[in-house]
């Protein structure tokens, strides 16, 4: 288990250089395995405190056991939860039919946006891992975002040794990576390691179905699994050579480059 | 094969670096086909899209995951890509070999443990393989294998091979590097990468992949003195937690830490975590951990806690081998800000000795500027103090960037400590503090107990400004609102304790100003604001100032400075008064400036704010 201790001790730094450096910080919740790892780590960080709210830009697409669990832990480690919504276009009735990038990015990324202009962030910490798709692969720990959120991925600045980027012009913010380094085993051994609660979503219950990763439901499919625990799971991800993003519609073609291009997460 | 699937013991990080279009790419998504390591259908999906743009595939596409990489066939990038092996997992650093993607390469390559260094067959030794290596070597990667590819394209000959390896050898070693292997090998074939093959029957040396194993863990770090820097102080609860990473060495509870530049001391009381039972006891290199002390000292972010007999260096002023990436040159005398660990301070390059070109090692003296992707042997000066060791001796705190406007725009190692001027007295500041015997009553209670801190205002500039005048209006006016002040007057101690020293004597002089300093050190430590109008002993005045700043120090220093005309300040002044005089003004604005430091509460009779003594 010495890796995930390195990996842990690594994601602890940066979480505390992005507490130290940002005033205004705020970190992003989906419930998921990852960024719910990613608070387990900020708790660790911050000896059992949560010292900056937690952002949950809600599509309202979301699988409802999600906001159930969202709101158990909000209340029960005492969270200071912020919800964004991007209420126009929901009431201008968008959603996937419409086109999987163009509901992404009216729902997730202009929600995101909205939120950040709004409470003005200038910090804004996000559980993506470089295994999960080439452009996340190439990112910094440290990643600053323009006027508009926008990636300039061309053109990313040095990032040496534990010298993170954490001066920015006014109007624009950084995008904090403690997971980057981390795999999807990894992110479940260290589930176990620390038994850390998670969505039930993730296993097996019956019907030989799991989800490998969540997102919206009409988005999200589950894969064929029969893993009832987080030992089930870890032995079926030592096996698989599936990618863990397959169930994720908005990854096919050149999805994810051009969304993360413009500020997804 | 497959890939081993047991629970790996550790992870290692790999950097894959070499001159453009030599092959990085493509042995990286070799290696992974190779050893079944790719999510089934990747591949097949980046041939589709080969299909589709109508050219041939490519193994290095698996990775360049930009459409732009993509159409240029060149990694702008370093990928991050994750490999188990053998009980290892590593995270492998795709780095660009493009010269103008060098900050990127170094980004990828500043965090690696060790490095596959990889050479073209056809095109043999080119410049950025060279400069390549040479950075490897300035970023502190110590284990490097060269890999020879396109060896299909040699004919897989064995005397362009030992060519190859024979220059590159010698290059590395004028670095002293010497590498753990030289691999021929042909990624686009797959010969020597997991499998043998049959085309080079003449190298029996490892693969790549088991030369992948060969690499080391790093493990010495653990037994060095110990080093950590203050990464932040906490106060979420009852507990004040000091926060930080340990790089070098361990601690436990019960140990001594002493801080370097305050050379505050205390006992570690316990070591804070949550969800661990029981408490840890103890910490080591590498770990992110927390700390509460059994006294309470002010300490802050940029410290760096030692044991007491291994103390790292402390001085203005350093030799070290800086490489520059930002789009301006590094300039003579221009203003950077210096991050060492946790530590920040200004800085500015006092001497350039010599610009190495990395491409051959060849040396030019001298010049005004350092230029982009250039690397220079500098000496640089800080504005404070800084708290460094030589990098031969410990990684992570010889190491430092340099930050130019609001990107890290270099970074460099230390060679060597240049002495300052203050080194003999802040070594006796240092071996007086760690010596310091305490009462019951710490600075913190007294800090409570008066409503403020302890400081010290010192007044500058020529006779007949108003110094004197003043400096005794500022006491009044303190003593009048409840603080605890008191003026210090050089004038004082010259038929006392100075009563055997000569005003005439240069070296007496130099004794006054250390008796002056010591002197304010005590009214200090008694929590009093010290009100000082020192007069320059006949000295030149930035020196007087220099050595009582270096013997007081922590404590917070206002430096005033009083003139008849709108002269320059001394460098380190925190308010000038210049012209004609409003002195009910001017000691206004001085307890104003106490405030912003946090010396006074900011409400007279409020409880006041801070939480930390000195």
């Amino acid at each position: 288990m010495k890796h995930l201790r390195q990996l842990e001790d690594q994601s602890i730094y940066i979480f505390r250089e992005a507490y130290k450096h940002f005033d205004n910080l705020a970190m992003l919740w989906s419930m998921g395995k990852d960024s719910t790892v990613l608070l387990w780590l900020a708790r660790k960080a911050f000896f059992g405190h949560v010292p900056f709210p937690l952002l949950h830009v809600d599509t309202s697409y979301k699988i409802p056991a999600m906001i159930e669990y969202r709101d158990r832990l909000a209340r029960e480690w005492r969270l200071n939860l912020v919800v964004g919504q991007n209420k126009e276009a929901l009431a201008a009735g968008m959603n996937h039919t419409m086109g999987r990038v163009t509901c992404c990015t009216a729902l997730k990324t202009t929600a995101l946006k909205q939120l950040v202009e709004e409470k003005g962030y200038t910090g804004i910490i996000l559980g993506v891992r470089a295994d999960e798709e080439g452009t996340r692969a190439k990112e910094r720990y440290f990643s600053p975002r323009d006027k508009n959120s926008e990636w300039d991925f061309r053109d990313q600045p040095p990032e040496l040794w534990d010298q993170f980027k954490t001066i920015f012009p006014e109007g624009t913010h950084i995008r904090i990576h403690p997971l980057l380094d981390w795999t999807e085993i990894n992110i479940w051994e260290y589930i176990k390691l620390e038994n850390i609660p998670f969505m039930n979503l993730y296993l097996d219950r019956g019907d030989g179905t799991r989800y490998r990763s969540l997102g919206c439901a009409p988005c999200t499919f589950p894969i064929k699994s029969s893993a009832r625990s987080v030992d089930d799971i870890i032995e079926e991800l030592r096996h698989t050579t599936v990618a863990e993003r397959t169930g994720r519609a908005q990854d096919e073609g050149r999805g994810m480059e051009l969304l993360r291009k413009d500020g997804y997460m | 094969m497959t890939t081993t699937q047991t629970t790996p013991r550790e992870q290692l990080n790999i950097v894959i670096v070499g001159h453009v279009d030599h092959g990085k790419s493509t042995l990286l998504g070799r290696l992974y086909a190779d050893t079944g390591s790719l999510p089934t259908g990747k591949l097949e999906k980046v041939q589709a899209i080969c299909r589709q743009q109508g050219k041939e595939f490519e193994y290095a596409f698996l990775f360049d995951a930009f459409l732009e990489e993509q159409e240029q066939g060149v990694t702008i990038d370093t990928a991050r890509t994750f490999f188990n092996w053998n009980g290892r997992q590593y995270i492998i650093i795709d780095a660009p070999g493009h010269k103008e993607f060098l900050k990127n390469m170094i980004s990828g390559a500043a965090r690696a443990e060790a490095a596959l260094l990889v050479i073209d067959a056809v095109e043999g030794v080119r410049e950025q393989s060279k400069k390549h290596g040479y950075l490897l070597s300035l970023l502190g990667v110590k284990q490097v294998a060269v890999v020879v590819n396109k060896m299909d394209l040699v004919s897989y000959r064995q005397d362009v091979f030992q060519g190859i390896e024979k220059e590159y050898r010698e290059f590395l070693a004028q670095l002293k590097v010497v590498p753990e292997r030289v691999v021929p090998v042909s990624a686009k074939l797959g010969d020597n990468l997991v499998e043998r093959g049959t085309a080079m029957t003449w190298y029996t040396g490892p693969t790549v992949l088991e030369t992948l194993d060969l690499f080391k863990k790093e493990t010495a770090r653990a037994e060095q003195p110990l080093r950590f820097p203050v990464q932040d102080v906490y106060k979420f609860d009852a507990r004040r937690i000091v926060a930080g990473r340990i790089t070098s060495g361990r601690l436990k509870v019960g140990d001594r830490l002493v801080f370097s530049p305050s050379n505050k001391a205390a006992n570690i009381k316990s070591i804070e975590a949550f969800n661990v039972e029981p408490p840890p006891t103890e910490g080591q290199t590498g770990q992110s951990i927390g700390i509460t002390l059994d006294e309470q000292i002010f300490i802050e972010r940029g410290e760096i806690a030692s044991h007491e007999d291994e103390i790292p260096l402390v001085s203005t002023a350093f030799r070290a081998n800086v490489f520059w990436l930002g789009r301006r040159p590094l300039e003579y005398c221009r203003r950077y800000l210096l991050r060492l660990a946790t530590r920040e301070v200004d800085c500015e390059v006092a001497i350039i000795h010599r610009i190495v070109n990395a491409a051959d090692l060849d040396q030019r003296q001298g010049g005004n500027a350092v230029g982009r992707n250039e690397v220079a042997d500098l000496t640089l000066r800080t504005k404070s103090p800084l708290v460094f060791d030589p990098y031969s001796a410990f990684e992570a705190t010889g190491r430092f960037v340099l930050v130019d406007g609001y990107d890290i725009s270099g970074g460099g190692i230390v060679t060597e400590m240049v002495h300052d001027e203050q080194e003999f007295l802040r070594n006796e500041a240092r071996r007086r503090d760690f010596a310091w015997v305490k009462g019951e009553v710490g600075g913190e209670e007294r800090a409570q107990h008066y409503g403020h801190r302890a400081a010290i205002v010192l007044f500058t500039g020529a006779a007949h400004t108003g110094k004197s005048f003043l400096a005794r209006k500022l006491e009044a006016l303190l003593v009048a609102e409840g603080r605890h002040a008191y003026l210090l007057d050089a004038e004082n101690l010259r038929r006392g304790l100075d009563a055997d020293l000569s005003h005439s004597n240069e070296a007496d002089a130099i004794e006054m100003v250390r008796r002056y300093g010591e002197v304010a050190r005590l009214l200090i430590d008694t929590g009093l604001i010290v009100v000082s109008t020192t007069n320059p002993f006949g000295l030149p005045p930035h020196k007087v100032v220099q050595a009582i700043r270096t013997l007081v120090h922590p404590a917070p220093v206002i430096a005033v400075h009083m003139s008849k005309t709108d002269e320059e300040p001394p460098p380190t002044t925190d308010l000038h008064f210049a012209g004609p005089k409003d002195f009910d003004a001017e000691a206004r604005r001085i307890i104003e400036e106490l405030k912003r430091r946090g010396v006074l509460a900011h409400a007279i009779g409020a409880k006041p704010t801070f939480q930390y003594s000195i």
